[in-house]
């Protein structure tokens, strides 16, 4: 690009010297090496990994360690299924509670508007030990009586109801969680909701439609998918979640025999062992670590996939022309907030 | 945006073009439980400041900021003493994390942007940052755990918790630089090249300083991230009571601290906790303003 030829000029008199060139060559060559370190760094570390937990897996078999139980320190068997279960049960309770009140904050202030909801992204700033911290202290000793209520009334659907509800439990744990992924959900249905053509929602307005209808019929359909991928950024924050996770689930190694009783999850477990832990135990806990890893990679690779399709520019009657907010920056953004 | 409110006509002449008091209602719900769900996203915010501020302030004393943590948790409340191990650990590691991190991304946004372009390999790099996004933060821990403790047969260190949550920062400020960077004129770099600048002299002497207040930005918010998280720095720097301006020994920091004092069965020390958390949402808060002013006052973010 430095030596673009000049009409009519001699390219070569106007070329730069080899010495002089040498620092853009170092600069570029320094930088590429670089970023390539990048690839490296994540491949070595899941080669690494895969290393350390090798003897676990071995031991128990992939399929006994993923699927298997119990979880036995003492008797070093190590079976994941009630750790698999814990973060499924929470994460999930977090997406069934969090989505729905991320979703209306983001058309209420996109449709509606309201600057206070800005304030949402607020919680994005609270550490997660500080959620743990009021989770245990605050709300989960509040919602006790209401939980024991609900698991009284509901004693006849499984799993939900009968025994007694512990301090520390799934649901607690879920809506904590719920709350952790409200901002990070919120900001991308936001910034979805903003791509919709303003063309279309004035013409479902046009056509009579009260503002309800509006947003049913022109905004939500536009948006799905790129709410979709949102709620599934929010579900790879919950898998990965440690220490709010470890302090509000209870850290007890079997699977809780309801939904108010105590549970375990694959990162808390990490979080709460792993100082203490040698030789099989602390390889099954690389194991738990790399289910973590895989888990959150494919949850994470599918939601990518639906924001980047949502806020793709070649979407019908996209003439508003400007520059789109692409889902990179979304992404971006969106990381750099939470 | 678009109009003001729905269509409703405002009085019994434009009756037939009225909306049905079914559709109306159905709207009118809708609207309520819009705004009943914004309602509710805000009320955890509000229980969580009330709660932090009661008491966190009430431990809050000149003591408190000002002596280390003591093990005597038995003892009457006097004795369990302050953060200040916790607050200087936590500077101390997150300022080098922000040493190494910053730089090494800021290096990586100006080749995605300057040399990489669109080119497989750039994307091939954009997508593993992308995954470096995703990963949860204890696992940079186990990360850092394997290759500097396990690997080197040696123990838990500030500097080592630094690196783990340097990993953690990296792509929040590889993202947030990149979209800044690409925010810089191309007309900018042309007239530098156009003038017989080399290439490194357009990138340091132009494009950088244009793109540094809105790259001060995403640093701050990347900062405040990692400032927080305690995961990372269970199993690298570990937990001690004393001050150290070692980073090569055991160092305490704040999320840590709040961890390992929740766990105790001592009202004082459940105490001490919750002013160790309000000191760190402050913290956490101010680097988040700072960033919003500096991003409001920059061109190009």
């Amino acid at each position: 690009m430095e030596a673009a030829s000049i009409p009519g000029g001699d390219g070569a008199t106007l070329a730069r010297s080899p010495l002089a060139r040498l620092p853009d060559r170092l600069l570029k060559y320094g930088l590429t090496v670089l970023a390539a370190l990048i690839l490296a760094l994540i491949v070595f570390f899941f080669f690494e990994l895969v290393g350390e937990a090798r003897p676990a897996f071995e031991k128990e078999g992939v399929f006994g360690f993923v699927f298997g139980q119990p979880w036995d320190v003492a008797a070093e068997h190590f079976g994941g299924l009630p750790l698999l279960l814990g973060t499924l049960i929470t994460s999930v309770l977090a997406l069934l509670i969090g989505v729905p009140v991320a979703v209306a904050t983001a058309i209420y202030s996109t449709e509606l508007r309201a600057p206070l909801t800005m304030l949402v992204e607020l919680l994005a700033a609270v550490p997660s030990v500080v959620y743990g911290l009021w989770g245990i202290f605050f709300l989960a000793p509040h919602l006790q009586p209401a939980e024991q209520w609900v698991a009284d009334r509901l004693s006849f659907i499984p799993f939900i109801g009968g025994g007694s509800v512990t301090i520390p439990n799934y649901f607690v744990t879920g809506l904590v969680l719920a709350i952790m992924i409200l901002p990070i959900v919120s900001a991308i249905s936001r910034e979805v909701m903003a791509t919709v053509p303003s063309d279309q929602k004035e013409a479902a307005l046009g056509l009579g439609a009260t503002r309800w209808e509006m947003i049913r019929t022109a905004v939500l359909p536009y948006c799905r998918s790129g709410i979709v991928g949102g709620a599934m950024l929010g579900l790879g924050r919950a898998i990965g979640e440690t220490i709010a996770v470890t302090i509000l689930i209870g850290d007890s190694p079997t699977i809780g025999h309801h939904l108010f009783g105590q549970g375990y999850s694959l990162a808390a477990v990490i979080a709460n062992e792993f100082g203490e832990a040698q030789g099989l135990h602390r390889s099954a806990l690389f194991a738990a670590g790399l289910v973590l890893f895989v888990l959150t990679l494919l949850v994470n690779g599918v939601a990518r996939g639906f924001v980047l399709r949502a806020s793709r520019p070649n979407r019908p009657q996209r003439n508003t022309g400007g520059p789109t907010a692409g889902a990179d920056d979304l992404l971006a953004g969106a990381s750099a907030g939470a | 945006m678009s109009s003001q409110n729905p269509p409703s006509p405002p009085s019994h002449q434009l009756s037939r073009f009225a909306v049905s008091p079914a559709r109306r209602r159905k709207d009118r719900i809708a609207r309520g439980f819009v705004l009943a769900c914004t309602v509710l996203a805000l009320i955890p915010l509000l229980l969580i400041v009330y709660y932090l501020l009661r008491k966190g302030l009430s431990s809050w004393s000149l003591n408190f900021f000002t002596t280390d943590p003591t093990g005597n948790t038995f003892f009457k409340s006097s004795s369990i003493g302050g953060i200040k191990s916790a607050i200087l650990g936590t500077i101390e590691i997150v300022a080098l994390a922000s040493l190494i991190a910053v730089p090494i991304g800021v290096a990586i946004a100006v080749w995605l942007v300057e040399y990489g372009k669109n080119s497989w390999f750039a994307n091939l790099v954009r997508f593993f940052v992308d995954v470096l996004t995703g990963v949860p933060s204890i696992l940079f821990g186990l990360f850092i755990y394997i290759v500097l403790i396990i690997g080197t047969g040696s123990t838990y260190a500030g500097y080592k918790g630094s690196l783990a949550l340097s990993l953690l920062m990296l792509p929040v400020v590889i993202r947030s630089a990149e979209v800044i960077l690409q925010l810089v004129p191309g007309a900018l770099r042309e007239s530098a090249l156009a003038l017989g600048a080399p290439r490194w002299r357009v990138i340091f002497s132009i494009v950088l300083p244009t793109a540094l207040p809105g790259m001060v930005t995403g640093v701050l918010l990347a900062i405040a991230r990692a400032a927080g998280e305690t995961a990372p720095l269970l199993f690298t720097a570990a937990a001690t009571k004393q001050t150290t301006f070692n980073l090569g020994q055991f160092m305490n920091s704040l999320p840590v601290q709040i961890y390992n004092d929740v766990t105790s069965p001592t009202t004082a020390v459940v105490n001490r906790a919750w002013g160790a958390a309000l000191t760190l949402v402050v913290m956490i808060l101010l680097l988040n303003l700072i960033a919003r002013l500096i991003s409001r006052r920059s061109r190009l973010a």
